[in-house]
């Protein structure tokens, strides 16, 4: 059993009062830059990093006042004003669990910011860019920190807007376009399933708060209707965090710009749906049931997806991409473990928000310095040219694969020892995802920094700007050795109890675990396995053939292929049908509709003839049917 | 009803008037025919300049008839608080109601000013040459 | 002989009128004495100036709660909570209408000149506009400002006309499309005192009923009992005729699309607004503090003109190919909104608290929207002047996607779509209908019910040529010889972020101005 989760108590003053700031600050940024246009394009970048910084310092100050309160008062719920009368009101909820996802987006968020700077500084629409991050960044925030539902919602859709504009940032490139409409696409599937949610929270239990719901659900409360919400939530995460079965849109989604992929499709958005299952955790997904079992499976399946596509992508950007789905799955199988899991997969989600960045802006870092070339079977020895860049990959590489002492060691470990213990057929195939993790990352180390140059020939391979290179080196110093800090001694599974709950008995670290070791091993075989294949052996530059099993890879596990033959087709067909029969009788109809009013329109539009004297009969007529009107009522 | 049955009276009689005279005038007057007499009703003054085939009409009659009309109300603002400046008094001399007094004064200036601000508006604009 | 008593003036209350009439008069010596090429130098922080002012000084008032609860100047004005609102948004609304007007080429530089004639060529080439418009647009927001403030009929009769006049002389001063800019001018002057004199008829009938002009001392004779007299009714038709007419009810709407589509822009924006918020406030004022008593008679036949208000606005916008004229539409559309919210302040003091906070958010939600709305219109232009026609306005957002994105937004305010100001506006007000329908002793409640029916039909059909507009801009194929998309100057693009702003911000926050407007109907208008 769990200990409770802590009653929300009502807060107003102090810093976690005007907690509104955090989002305030970028959004007026945004305002800003969006609205003044090019009068802002001197200084609007600066504007940018400022709002985003601002919103990291209000979050930073809340923190220690909310470490300020006991343990059991640290839900503080900030009444904001009247929303939809009746209905719900606009709150922010200040606890454990929000404070540290605003941490992780202001903190990891500027430094993306200031690292734009560089990257973005010969992109003439760099204003914009900063723009969008800054609607991002406020979005977002508003997400984690709204007390209800439809906060969260709104804040939902505005992370999906600002991830919209951000892939298609250079919409002159028709894959851009192309991505961010199926980023779009598909991401309306999940917001469907979270608003139908909604629907059904709201005509079940009459409130979308997260107070109002704690009132009213007892915990472990399960039962049909608690499924389906449970459900479609899960939905709604999979659409937003690039799960099974709608993973597709998020290796497509790295055409943006690399701190877009690096802030919104690594370290923040696509971690939304994480978020919204640990959040709802107490109510529909609790421990042992149904829904919390479907979570756990989607996580485990795309870890599994994930790190396969991973394998066998030569696109630097798009093998992150893999990887990222990969990783996610296992924040979404801890969270689906109930509240011994929820700790390691906010764990997780942190030290992969730092680590999956530095890895990101890494790999932008190459491309920076080779033409925007993306393609690995380009580039071969780069360390010697890019020594921060290689320094600071390698560390992301190293926690990643979960090398002992690094951050992701502990937080993914965590992860597979308690799905081991849980739901041991998810544990073990978690750990086999580790060893393909080992592998597909030694690979695109090796591909990138080692071996033979493959580049093209204007290629002139350069270390980036400081402005690029000292965020790489902060988010790798997270990569180091924040994972210990949180896990070590349970500290971040005590800080989150508050908002989560946790298991009765915590769980003690052991560096000796079956499972651990087991995990250990086969990372070391695959980091082995693609050290024979792409350190020591050649690497071809020009992509080959590969087995079948490499193509289903490449192919994202005919993934596109299945939306399309399944979803696409059929759906064209359905259009084609409803077409047909819209033009017969739908619109039959409308168009009647429309035609009568549009028809009473042009016959009424006949009495505006254009001349004075008409007017003025009319303005008679009309003092003639009032005079009427009254002389009637009165005398009824 | 009883209030209307004067205004009645009066109607018919002047409406009576009006046509006895008109209807009398062709069977009585002198007819004595001259150029003065044909032309309209302006004083004997030529109305200058003439619209010709319904054209324009000039303006400067409208503007002139206006900033007439605009002082002339403004004297008769004036009349009732010149009568109400002073105390009223009774035939032994003594107040018996108070009047307007300085406040009055300072607020009738204001409003002079605020007509003279028009005026000189349209004297500065030329509203006042004729031509 | 009777004396006269010396009044007594509460001028700390009644300082933002004076205030903006002062400016206005300061406004003409400056037209007298002032040299031609300092002007408009000198007029510009005038008027903002005195604009600011006044909202500081009813700000002022507001703050230190000084809200009056006597009608000031010996009855003839009430300076309450509700006027307090109306006047501090006309003052915003004016503001920001200036920073419009400020900017080159909407003004014409000499009126009198006969279209196409040298003497306008000369003017032409001389360079400027007309600086008479500062003034004027002062004179008019002092009416507008003295117009829902009137406690008697006679005061109301004289802010209508001081109100009117300049309007009317603005409306003929477009720079480009002379005829059709003096064609708006005449028609509205003719129509405008047409209505004026059913105004003043009117007074004098329920004078004759009443024995007084007083707006309180009206609802007393009725409270009186007095038979139902023909000579109220009459009067009270008449006087209905002249307020129907200023905020663009039907059956007196005709002159809104004709006037709208030929005056300035600027000057569309501010009656669109102002004139509608001004003559709103009055239509409020006199129905609750005149006419009381007599709601179970005025109630139905308001029934009637906002339903059908609502009808003709909607469905005549359908088929206008001017976007000014479809504006125009849409104003009349939401003046039948507006009358849906004063059907429902009537009975009891809360009742009427609770319609009226409804109706003075609508009223400054909806009045900033109009304004940005038609900032944009400003900005499409053609060689001749704006690009009127709808048919220039496609493929706009492919153009000019922030411009076009704005003013698409603006639309879906119109039209009320959630997450806008215009959402929170509709919902008030049609809550506040049905809401009153449920008082006891209502005898419409079914006809509330039904008339907000009707409401949300006509939005319906509003919000399709609102959609078609955005549709036109969006989807349709940009045509080679488009119109030009002029650069804003700061001013315009000032009025058009405030705008955005409010509107996006009272969407996400409507009770940052319903609070307000609920402080100020609570305190009701001064019976």
């Amino acid at each position: 059993m769990e200990s409770q989760i802590a009653e929300i108590a009502q807060h107003t003053g102090g810093v976690i009062g005007l907690s509104w700031l955090m989002i305030a600050f970028p959004l007026v940024g945004a305002f800003v830059l969006l609205v003044f246009g090019r009068f802002t394009n001197r200084w609007g970048h600066l504007l940018g990093v400022a709002m985003s910084l601002a919103s990291f310092a209000v979050a930073v100050l809340g923190f220690f006042e909310l470490i300020g309160f006991g343990e059991e008062e640290r839900r503080r719920a900030v009444h904001l004003y009247e929303f939809i009368p009746g209905m719900v009101d606009m709150g922010l909820l200040i606890d454990p669990l929000s404070i540290s996802f605003a941490l992780l987006i202001t903190g990891v968020g500027s430094l993306i910011h200031i690292y734009s700077i560089g990257y973005m500084s010969h992109d003439e629409h760099r204003r914009r860019f900063f723009a969008y991050l800054n609607l991002f960044v406020a979005a977002m925030l508003l997400l984690v920190l709204a007390d209800n539902y439809v906060g969260l919602f709104i804040g939902w859709e505005g992370v999906g807007l600002a991830s919209y504009l951000l892939i298609g940032f250079w919409q002159f490139k028709p894959s851009a376009a192309v991505a961010a409409k199926k980023a779009f696409v598909v991401n309306r599937v999940g917001d469907f399933g979270l608003l139908v949610g909604m629907f059904v929270i709201w005509t079940t239990f009459g409130t979308l708060t997260f107070q109002g719901l704690g009132e009213q659900i007892t915990p472990g409360t399960e039962n049909g209707t608690m499924l389906a919400i449970g459900l479609l939530l899960l939905l709604g995460a999979c659409g937003k965090s690039a799960q099974l079965p709608l993973q597709s849109w998020l290796l497509d989604a790295m055409e943006g710009p690399t701190p877009v992929s690096a802030l919104i499709h690594a370290a923040t958005m696509v971690t939304a749906g994480v978020y919204l299952v640990v959040r709802s955790g107490a109510f529909f997904f609790p421990e042992g049931s149904g829904a919390a079992l479907a979570v756990a499976v989607v996580g485990a399946a795309t870890l599994l997806a994930g790190a396969i596509i991973g394998c066998a992508k030569d696109d630097i950007k798009k093998g992150l991409a893999g990887s990222t789905m990969s990783q996610i799955g296992y924040m979404m199988l801890g969270a689906g473990l109930g509240p011994a899991g929820y700790a390691f997969a906010i764990g997780h989600l942190i030290t992969h928000g730092f680590f999956k960045a530095d890895l990101f802006l890494g790999a932008g870092s190459v491309m920076h310095g080779m033409n925007d070339e993306v393609d690995m079977r380009k580039y071969g020895g780069l360390r010697k040219f890019m020594p921060v860049t290689f320094a600071t990959f390698f560390i992301g590489y190293l926690a990643i694969i979960g090398f002992p002492l690094l951050s992701g060691y502990f937080t993914k470990d965590g992860i597979i020892e308690t799905a081991v213990h849980h739901q041991p057929i998810l544990g073990w195939l978690a750990v086999l995802g580790a060893g393909i993790t080992g592998f597909y990352m030694s690979r695109m180390v090796f591909m990138t920094f080692f071996g033979q140059k493959r580049w093209a020939d204007d290629a002139h391979p350069h270390e980036s700007p400081s402005v690029m290179t000292v965020p790489l080196m902060v988010l790798s110093l997270g990569a180091l050795g924040l994972g210990a800090y949180l896990v070590l001694s349970n500290r971040l599974m005590l800080f989150l109890a508050p908002a989560v709950g946790r298991p009765e008995e915590l769980p003690a670290f052991h560096f000796t675990s079956t499972p651990g070791l087991a995990t250990l091993a086969l990372v070391a075989v695959g980091a082995a396995f693609a050290w024979m294949r792409y350190g020591r052996a050649e690497v071809p530059s020009v992509q080959p053939r590969g087995s079948f099993l490499t193509t289903f890879a490449r192919r994202d596990l005919y993934g596109d292929a299945l939306n399309e033959s399944l979803f696409m087709r059929p759906g064209q067909w359905l259009t084609r049908i409803a077409v047909f029969f819209d033009n017969r009788g739908i619109d039959g109809l409308v168009n009647g509709l429309a035609a009568g009013i549009g028809g009473s329109s042009g016959r009424l539009r006949r009495i505006q003839t254009g001349f004075a004297r008409t007017y003025a009969l009319s303005i008679l007529i009309g003092a003639a049917l009032l005079t009427g009107a009254l002389l009637l009522v009165g005398n009824i | 009803m009883d209030l209307y049955v004067p205004i009645l009276v009066l109607a018919v009689l002047a409406g009576g008037f009006a046509i006895f005279s008109v209807a009398i005038a062709p069977f009585t007057g002198p007819k004595r025919w001259n150029r003065a007499k044909l032309d309209a009703y302006e004083c004997g003054i030529e109305p200058t300049p003439q619209p010709v085939g319904g054209g324009r009409f000039p303006l400067k009659y409208m503007v002139t008839a206006m900033l007439f009309i605009v002082f002339d109300i403004e004297i008769i603002f004036l009349y009732p608080w010149a009568v109400s400046f002073a105390p009223e008094l009774n035939d032994a001399g003594q107040a018996i109601a108070p009047g307007l007094g300085l406040f009055a004064l300072v607020e009738m200036l204001l409003f002079i000013v605020t007509v003279l601000a028009a005026y000189a508006y349209v004297w500065r604009r030329k509203g006042l040459d004729w031509d | 002989m009777n004396s006269i008593p010396a009044p007594t003036i509460e001028y700390g209350t009644l300082a933002p009128l004076l205030v903006v009439f002062g400016a206005a008069i300061i406004g003409v010596l400056v037209e007298a004495f002032a040299p031609r090429y300092l002007r408009k130098a000198i007029h510009v922080p005038l008027t903002l100036l005195s604009l600011a002012g006044a909202f500081a000084l009813v700000l002022v008032q507001v703050l230190r709660g000084q809200v009056s609860t006597t009608a000031s100047a010996v009855g003839a004005l009430a300076v309450d909570g509700p006027s307090l609102f109306i006047w501090g948004v006309i003052l915003v609304l004016s503001f920001v209408c200036v920073l419009l007007i400020n900017d080159e080429g909407h003004f014409v530089a000499s009126a009198a000149a006969v279209p196409g004639s040298a003497d306008e060529e000369e003017a032409e080439s001389a360079g400027g506009g007309h600086t008479e418009v500062y003034p004027l647009v002062l004179f008019a927001v002092g009416g507008m400002l003295l117009f829902p403030a009137s406690h008697d009929l006679l005061m109301m009769f004289v802010a209508l006309e001081v109100m009117s006049l300049p309007l009317y002389l603005l409306c003929g001063l477009a720079r480009r499309r002379r005829l059709l800019s003096q064609e708006a001018s005449m028609k509205y002057f003719l129509l405008g005192a047409f209505s004026s004199a059913f105004f003043l008829y009117g007074t004098a009938m329920i004078y004759g009923y009443a024995g007084t002009v007083s707006l309180p001392g009206i609802n007393q004779a009725l409270a009186r009992g007095a038979a139902l007299d023909p000579l109220l009714m009459i009067g009270l038709a008449m006087l209905g005729v002249g307020l129907m007419f200023k905020i663009g009810a039907a059956p007196f709407q005709a002159w809104k699309p004709d006037v709208y589509q030929g005056a300035p822009t600027p000057i569309t924006a501010l009656m669109a607004s102002g004139t509608l918020v001004a003559a709103v406030g009055a239509v409020l004022r006199v129905f609750w503090v005149g006419l009381g008593n007599l709601d179970w008679n005025w109630r139905p036949v308001i029934w009637g003109v906002a339903a059908l208000t609502m009808i003709v606005g909607s469905i005549l916008a359908i088929t206008q190919t001017d976007i000014k004229r479809m504006l125009a539409y849409s104003s009349i559309a939401h003046a039948g909104f507006l009358l849906v919210g004063v059907m429902a302040t009537f009975g009891t003091a809360e009742q009427n608290a609770s319609s009226l906070k409804a109706i003075l958010f609508y009223l400054a939600v909806y009045g900033i929207t109009t304004v940005g709305a038609f900032a944009v219109v400003t900005l499409v232009r053609d060689p001749g002047g704006e690009a009127g026609h709808l048919s220039r306005w496609a493929g706009l957002g492919k153009r000019a996607p922030m411009l076009a994105g704005v003013f698409a937004f603006f639309l879906l305010a119109f039209a009320g779509i959630p997450l806008t100001s215009g959402f929170f506006g509709k919902y008030a007000v049609f809550a506040a209908a049905l809401d009153s329908g449920t008082q006891p002793g209502d005898s419409m409640g079914g006809w509330m019910a039904a008339l907000v029916v009707v409401g949300v039909v006509a939005s319906a059909i509003a919000a399709f040529f609102y959609v078609r507009v955005i549709v036109l801009m969006f989807f349709s194929e940009p045509s080679a010889d488009g119109p030009a998309i002029a650069v804003p100057s700061m001013g315009t693009v000032t009025v058009i972020a405030v705008s955005l702003l409010v509107t996006v911000g009272v969407g996400l926050y409507p009770e940052s101005v319903l609070g307000v407007a609920d402080d100020a109907a609570r305190s009701l208008f001064i019976r």
